[in-house]
């Protein structure tokens, strides 16, 4: 993990790691950070794109002031974009980082002590991950109503499953090695064997399922929001947008493309960096619909 | 004996999760907030006789299992209460949408099958070439690109800006209804051929890499009858992965539904959402819970008929 750690403190030495990296996962640090930065800077770098402008309507990219033009609102496109962003990333991040928790909670224990909580534990997961997480999430969150939040909470839930199996399967491979068994030949309790033994040695599986989250998080939050579930109306945010640009495809096209190749872009990355990271822990590449 | 006991639990085990998942799709109605007999009849005014019939029709005061039991004897017997949106049964308007999405479906699937397995087969033979990087390149922007907006980029490339696929519609003939489809089921064949390319990858690889590979090799045996050898038992991890397939068709399918404007299963969900039809919703959800809960069944005979190491091991 040095590698990601350690250029936050010496930019110098994270500029020749990072050219020492493949260039796809290159790109991939390259689009997060870009994206990190408008998470932060949003605000500043696009402070009026929720402003309206009903008379103007839909302008095509190009016109003057509205590089991307415009969408049937008068809203700048380019600027809600800018804005959407984090809309579009810290709902997936809360969720990637609140499921691995989940997961951490629930299958350490499950594949540390075995038996009853063992087995309730892969009933659960069995059950939520019968039907697709998608079809799931819209349903759950379509029904029960409620905000952005309401939503996030809803796919942290359905999100944990995976999270869970693979924490358990983790576990229960480091079980038998040989310093695992002489904690408990020690006589230390099982919490304490399971936080300052266990975890650190499960922390590159955890870490590399995170940003595997995040991608699925956030395809699966856009996907929502594009159904119109879980994001308010007039609100920046990429898949609000591609559904209400949608309409516009024959006269301001970049109103639902722009953020659809944003959600591309951002989906791709988090998965390239969650790849390599699996890569380079040893990590099992875990298929997921 | 070992095989029909596993056979049995097997069956038992799928009946248990339609089981326990119909319960959840029953809660639904519970969850959803407000009043049930008011969501039941929709977002129109109603006076208290209607509240009290609907309470009365439902069996609303009756308790929570009991409602749930009538409901599921309901269910099998193909009677999944009224629409909430149109009055209309709820059995009638699956059946109106159930055909399209099925098509759509299985056209999608042939296209990712008859695209993914060759390109997988070829990026593991080729393993570390240009080739083989440029395959999972694309693998992983499938995987991670959502269809709908691979659906919107594809409308507008090839329906606006070229105009060579109509923008909406469904198409009246048969041969009109396939060049319809063409788009959305390129859009939601992307991530499934993804999926396919990377399970048929990771299969073949492990294959080659394995000892028999070499020995049937330094034997002599021709390179045709040696792939025979490994593609068969490639297949295994394939098959097995349909159900993890078919989930994703059922999840995409709601949203290229929707982006292309199409009357399938997806988008009356979608919908039936909107406007908190919720009966509609619970039969969406239940009909795609057994749709594939059956398929992964099928494909776990289906492994125990091909494989002689699991028929062996009694079905895991």
């Amino acid at each position: 993990m040095s590698a990601v750690a350690v250029p936050l403190t010496r930019p110098r030495a994270a500029v020749r790691r990072l050219r020492a990296l493949p260039g796809a996962v290159q790109g991939a640090w390259v689009v997060i950070g870009l994206l990190g930065v408008l998470v932060v800077a949003g605000p500043w770098i696009a402070p009026h794109a929720l402003a309206q402008d009903v008379l103007l309507g839909v302008a095509p990219a190009g016109s003057p002031g509205h590089l991307l033009g415009t969408d049937a609102l008068g809203r700048d496109v380019l600027a809600l974009t800018v804005a959407g962003t984090r809309s579009a990333l810290i709902g997936p991040l809360v969720i990637a980082l609140g499921s691995m928790g989940l997961g951490l909670l629930l299958g350490a224990p499950a594949g540390y002590r075995g038996g009853l909580l063992d087995s309730l534990v892969g009933r659960w997961c069995d059950l939520v991950l019968a039907l697709p997480p998608i079809l799931l999430a819209i349903v759950v969150a379509g029904v029960i109503g409620g905000g952005y939040w309401v939503s996030v909470a809803v796919l942290m839930v359905l999100f944990s499953p995976s999270d869970t199996r693979m924490i358990r399967a983790a576990v229960l491979a480091t079980r038998h090695r040989p310093y695992l068994e002489a904690t408990r030949v020690l006589g230390l309790s099982g919490p304490r064997v399971l936080v300052r033994h266990v975890l650190p040695n499960i922390a590159p599986i955890a870490l590399t399922n995170v940003f595997l989250d995040v991608a699925f998080a956030l395809v699966a939050m856009s996907s929502l929001s594009y159904l119109g579930v879980g994001v308010a109306p007039g609100s920046a945010d990429w898949g609000r947008q591609l559904s209400d640009g949608r309409d516009l495809l024959f006269t301001n096209p970049a109103a639902s493309i722009v953020p659809g190749v944003m959600i591309i872009v951002a989906a791709v990355a988090a998965n390239v960096i969650g790849d390599w990271l699996a890569d380079r822990f040893g990590v099992g590449d875990e298929v997921r619909a | 004996m070992r095989l029909a006991l596993g056979i049995g639990r097997r069956l038992a085990a799928t009946a248990a999760l339609l089981l326990a998942l119909s319960f959840l799709v029953f809660s639904l109605l519970y969850v959803a907030p407000g009043d049930v007999a008011r969501n039941l009849l929709g977002t129109r005014p109603v006076s208290d006789e209607s509240l009290a019939a609907v309470r009365e029709k439902f069996g609303l005061d009756q308790p929570f299992l009991v409602q749930y039991w009538h409901w599921l004897s309901g269910a099998l017997t193909g009677d999944l209460g009224d629409s909430v949106r149109s009055g209309s049964a709820v059995s009638a308007v699956l059946g109106q949408r159930v055909g399209l999405t099925l098509q759509l479906t299985v056209l999608a699937f042939v296209i990712a099958l008859a695209v993914g397995i060759p390109a997988g087969v070829r990026a593991a033979r080729r393993h570390g070439s240009a080739q083989d990087r440029t395959i999972v390149g694309l693998a992983v922007v499938g995987v991670a690109a959502p269809g709908f907006a691979v659906g919107l980029l594809l409308l507008y490339v090839f329906a606006v800006m070229l105009g060579w696929f109509p923008v909406y519609g469904t198409g009246e003939s048969p041969l009109d209804r396939l060049w319809h489809l063409a788009l959305p089921a390129v859009a939601l064949a992307a991530g499934l051929a993804a999926l396919v390319v990377k399970v048929t990858r990771t299969a073949v690889l492990r294959e080659l890499e394995s000892d028999y590979v070499t020995f049937a090799r330094a034997r002599g045996l021709r390179p045709r009858a040696v792939a025979r050898l490994y593609l068969t038992n490639a297949a295994i991890p394939v098959l097995t992965s349909a159900g993890l397939l078919l989930a994703f068709l059922f999840g995409g399918t709601i949203l290229v539904e929707t982006t292309f404007s199409l009357p399938g299963l997806g988008s009356l969900l979608a919908e039936s959402i909107t406007f908190k039809d919720i009966p509609v919703v619970q039969a969406v959800t239940l009909v795609v819970a057994v749709a594939i809960s059956l398929a992964g069944l099928v494909v776990d005979l289906l492994t125990l008929a091909v494989d002689p190491r699991v028929r062996r091991a009694g079905l895991t």
